[in-house]
């Protein structure tokens, strides 16, 4: 392996110890006076407390503290969970543990701490709790009809809404030749990290330090969460992340339970570690997508669409998420709706409303898989109205690849993206007519298969437009520290942090090459506020276009300091100089002048030597915001190939292919795999996942038996091929690839099922598409 | 009487070392391990018998280790992802999936590792379907299996061209 090494698919070099089991998830540490903590929860989804009795619990073997929401308030202030960009938007105050009254089944009420966690279990049965139960409000239309109120202090449930229209959306659906309309829902599901919460307050009381190993995205901005609400100052507070065992954006918020525990740590004046068992994690883990929507669009006998109207309205839970909110999700679906193609009308609304079910906030592609899916649905609705291919509809529509920049109906601006080309791509890489002409051989014996496309757009690299303009103390912006070792080594530290994306392993590619050194070279390190740079850490796809493009300045920063200290030494011309493979060399014959790890002893260990007036600077920091654009927009264009089995309504996944377009492809392999993993979860909420409540708000299948994520022997093949256009904003190109998968599949899917239930004039719009809605949808029970 | 709190010793062999402790009868294998043991390269993803996460092997067979109890296993060899790691045992699987980009953020892959060296020894010419179907008890989240299913089909060849 030799450089360049940006753009080959070498193997992360992180992953051997996690091959081995030697790696280091939060709880895998062993820390001295480890206090335990477990949390008693309402069984209600809306109830008040009427009486909270601890003196059983504290009274039980090993028990060291049995506290109430009351009691925790005085270590740690509650939070609203609001922006200021969404206007208007509000929400209630939220406590570590609820004081007078829990707004869903899973709210945590109390807290025990013993010395193992098998004691805290045990206490938790001897808690005597009465309640008062009290109307739950679980149906998103009802919860906005306004009645019951969930939060007194509200006069309506609507924690946030948005209108938008452009100036002629009523002309377009008045002059169109076709309208179509369908609405559509989506199920609540949630990320099923295998590693359920992790987190280890340990507070020192003579530094009044806090030390918090967390299996978090975002270490910086708990840092300063951590900081404010426990009173602590910033400083003082170092959150380690090391090994995460899968975030996808579950781990990049504000858990009261795990603000509960710090607290706790502080009060407690010792260790204490919660770790989200598998119930508790399908109740309090951040659920997603729980979404209706009625879409219009508006378009010409020749395909030409002309208007979008969408009404979207969600159930968000009882709270607003802290820090980041839970209006984005909707918020993303109003603006990435028919985001791929060229028309310019569009009207848009949304509601997000109090429910006393889960919260839901940011989970992978966060409003994507919706606003692909209904655009992508609806326009094959269309294109069959019309009688027209679904491949031609969208080729009459997609933005042209020359007509960029390009602003979206919804006011979206696009620097470069390439739909055409993926298009063309993907339809030769799948064989597209073949299949089509095999479809309907196959339809003759009375086997249904169906193709389903899905363009997408997707914002990656986001800008401080996306959290920092509205208040929240969320750092778009990271940075990269690189130090030449006295060996010829270089370390790396990033403040993008790693859950198995190879975040790390692509950061040392880039660094080799700015630097000039071999990968296995650059040791990287990640997941600590108290070593690493300042930065947001890893969602919204931006780990290594924001990340990478400051380990690429501050290396090539680093390897001009470097032939610095190589003239010095060698009295030459630093113009004559460059590095390559861990080499002084000399630019003009390619002849070697000196190994790095001679340069290293000089420089730290014999700086004697050197000329009187030069200081060696060999540890560099430079960071990276992205600018001039909101966010980069990557394109990309999913397909999926399926059978209905129409007597069962069991749908067999044969094939899925994508097309992505994430500019400079830094390790193809790791690029892949993150679109397949992510391809896989976009199906996994499309056909099986889902958070099942009753009226009341219980929820019903809270288990890994019940709550079904998929599994190796039902998922399909995946093929993955790309087109390049680098982003010109940065030096490196790169743009995100994280949640592409995530973001296309559930519309290609959906889209194939319908092709394939064509023939019986039969849809399904509600996801997950289990056997039970695809018979329905065929009139078969 | 006997409760769940009644404590027993038990003499067990953990990847070929003896090891004589007082267990708590209630204590899951894989706790015991973890807690009692340090081995901590087996996880614990769903306590109810599902994910596949805490995978180990007793006396060569694969078991969950949060559906067995620590004190089940007096007398019997328990095997975890340290000790066939050192053994080499697993070193090409291990190896392929470090190739293939197999894991992600690794959490599964111990479980995963034990399962496919299981379906390897019990199926050497196991076709990716039955790959597939034989990995179904172990969930995996991150890579949406196909680069798992590569890597052991690559396994499988190299180990039949090799015998």
């Amino acid at each position: 392996m030799s450089a360049p090494y940006i753009g080959q698919s070498i193997p992360r070099a992180n992953a051997k110890r996690l091959l081995q089991g030697r790696g280091a998830y939060t709880d895998d540490l062993r820390v001295a006076r480890l206090a335990h903590v477990v949390f008693f929860r309402s069984p209600h989804a809306h109830a008040r407390i009427v009486k909270l009795d601890l003196a059983n619990a504290r009274a039980m073997p090993g028990v060291i503290a049995a506290i109430d929401g009351a009691t925790l308030e005085q270590y740690c202030k509650p939070w609203v969970a609001v922006l200021g960009h969404l206007k208007g938007i509000k929400s209630a105050t939220q406590h570590a543990m609820a004081i007078d009254c829990a707004c869903w089944q899973g709210e945590a009420v109390a807290a025990i701490v013993a010395q193992t966690r098998a004691q805290a279990e045990d206490a938790l049965e001897a808690v005597e709790a009465e309640w008062k139960p009290l109307p739950a409000v679980t149906d998103m239309e009802a919860s906005l009809a306004g009645a019951p109120i969930i939060h007194p202090e509200f006069s309506d449930n609507i924690c946030f809404t948005r209108e938008f229209a452009t100036e002629n959306v009523d002309e377009a659906f008045a002059k169109a030749d076709l309208v179509v309309e369908e609405t559509y829902d989506f199920g609540r599901h949630t990320g099923v990290t295998l590693e359920g919460r992790a987190i280890l307050a340990d507070y020192n009381a003579a530094e009044h330090t806090l030390t918090v190993h967390q299996s978090t995205q975002a270490p910086h901005m708990m840092q300063d969460i951590f900081s404010r609400h426990l009173d602590i100052p910033e400083g003082n507070v170092r959150v380690i992340a090391k090994d995460v065992g899968g975030s996808f954006g579950i781990k990049v918020h504000v858990y009261a339970d795990e603000m509960a525990t710090a607290a706790l740590a502080v009060m407690l004046k010792r260790p204490v570690k919660f770790m989200a068992d598998r119930m508790e994690s399908f109740l309090s883990d951040i659920h997603a997508r729980e979404h209706k929507i009625k879409l219009r669009l508006a378009c010409t006998k020749a395909g030409e669409i002309l208007a979008f109207d969408l009404d979207d309205l969600t159930g968000i839970g009882p709270y607003s998420v802290y820090p980041r909110t839970s209006g984005i999700e909707g918020n993303q679906v109003v603006n990435l709706t028919g985001g791929p193609y060229k028309h310019q009308q569009y009207r848009a609304k949304l509601n997000v409303v109090f429910t006393n079910k889960n919260v839901t906030c940011q989970y992978r592609a966060v409003g994507h898989p919706i606003a692909v899916a209904i655009t992508e649905a609806i326009i094959d609705l269309a294109a069959n109205k019309l009688g027209m291919d679904p491949a031609e509809f969208r080729r009459r529509n997609l933005v042209p690849d020359d007509a960029y920049p390009h602003t979206s109906a919804s006011g979206m601006k696009m620097e470069k993206l390439s739909h055409h080309q993926c298009l063309d791509k993907l339809l030769k890489l799948m064989n597209y007519d073949a299949l089509r002409a095999e479809q309907s051989e196959l339809r003759k014996r009375g086997v249904y298969r169906g193709i389903g496309l899905a363009a997408m757009i997707e914002v990656t690299n986001p800008s401080p437009a996306f959290y920092g303009v509205g208040g929240a103390r969320i750092s778009s912006q990271d940075g990269a520290t690189l130090r030449l070792e006295p060996t010829g080594m270089v370390t790396c530290l990033v403040s993008v942090t790693e859950q198995g994306q190879g975040t790390e392993a692509i950061f040392a590619q880039i660094a080799a090459d700015a630097v000039g050194v071999s990968v296995d070279r650059v040791r990287v390190i990640t997941g600590d506020t108290g070593i690493t740079p300042y930065g947001g850490g890893t969602w919204a796809s931006r780990g290594a276009g924001i990340g990478g493009e400051a380990v690429l300045q501050s290396g090539k920063v680093l390897r001009s300091n470097i032939l610095d200290v190589a003239g010095a030494i060698l009295q030459s011309s630093r113009e004559m100089l460059d590095l390559r493979d861990n080499n002084v060399i000399d630019v003009r014959t390619g002849d070697v002048k000196m190994s790095l790890t001679e340069l290293g002893r000089v420089a730290y260990f014999r700086p004697d030597t050197l000329p009187m007036d030069f200081q060696s600077e060999l540890m560099v920091t430079r960071h990276y915001t992205p600018r001039g654009y909101g966010f980069a927009f990557t394109n990309g264009i999913q397909a999926s190939l399926v059978e209905v089995d129409i007597d069962t309504g069991f749908v067999k996944l044969l094939k899925h292919w994508c097309v992505e377009d994430c500019g400079t492809v830094i390790n193809p392999q790791l690029v892949d795999e993150q679109i397949r993993g992510g391809i896989v979860q976009g199906i996994g909420g499309a056909m099986t996942e889902h958070c099942l409540y009753s009226d009341d708000g219980q929820l019903l299948n809270g288990t890994m038996a019940d709550y079904l994520v998929p599994m190796a022997g039902e998922m399909p093949d995946m093929i993955v091929a790309h087109v390049v256009t680098p982003t010109k904003t940065s030096e490196l190109g790169a743009k995100g690839a994280g949640e592409a998968g995530t973001a296309g599949a559930p519309g290609a899917v959906m889209n194939a099922i319908n092709d394939a239930l064509l023939p019986f004039n039969a849809r399904v719009t509600a996801q997950p598409f289990t056997p039970e809605r695809v018979l329905r949808a065929l009139g078969k029970v | 009487m006997e409760t769940t709190h009644t404590i027993v010793e038990t003499t067990l062999t953990i990847n070929g070392e003896s090891v004589t402790r007082r267990i708590p009868v209630r204590q899951n294998l894989v706790d015991f391990l973890r807690e009692e043991m340090g081995l901590t390269g087996t996880h614990i993803g769903c306590e109810h018998g599902v994910c596949g996460a805490c995978t180990v092997r007793v006396d060569g067979k694969i078991v969950r280790g949060c559906l067995m109890l620590a004190v089940q296993a007096e007398g019997r060899h328990v095997e975890t992802i340290e000790g066939l790691s050192d053994s080499g045992e697993l070193a090409d699987l291990q190896d392929a999936f470090h190739k293939r980009n197999a894991l992600q953020c690794g959490f599964c892959t111990p479980g995963m590792l034990l399962t496919v060296q299981d379906l390897a020894t019990r199926n050497p010419h196991a076709t990716r379907e039955q790959i597939r179907e034989h990995i179904s008890g172990n969930y995996c989240r991150c890579t949406g299996y196909q680069a798992i299913v590569d890597a052991v089909e690559t396994v499988l060849v190299a180990r039949q061209n090799k015998s």
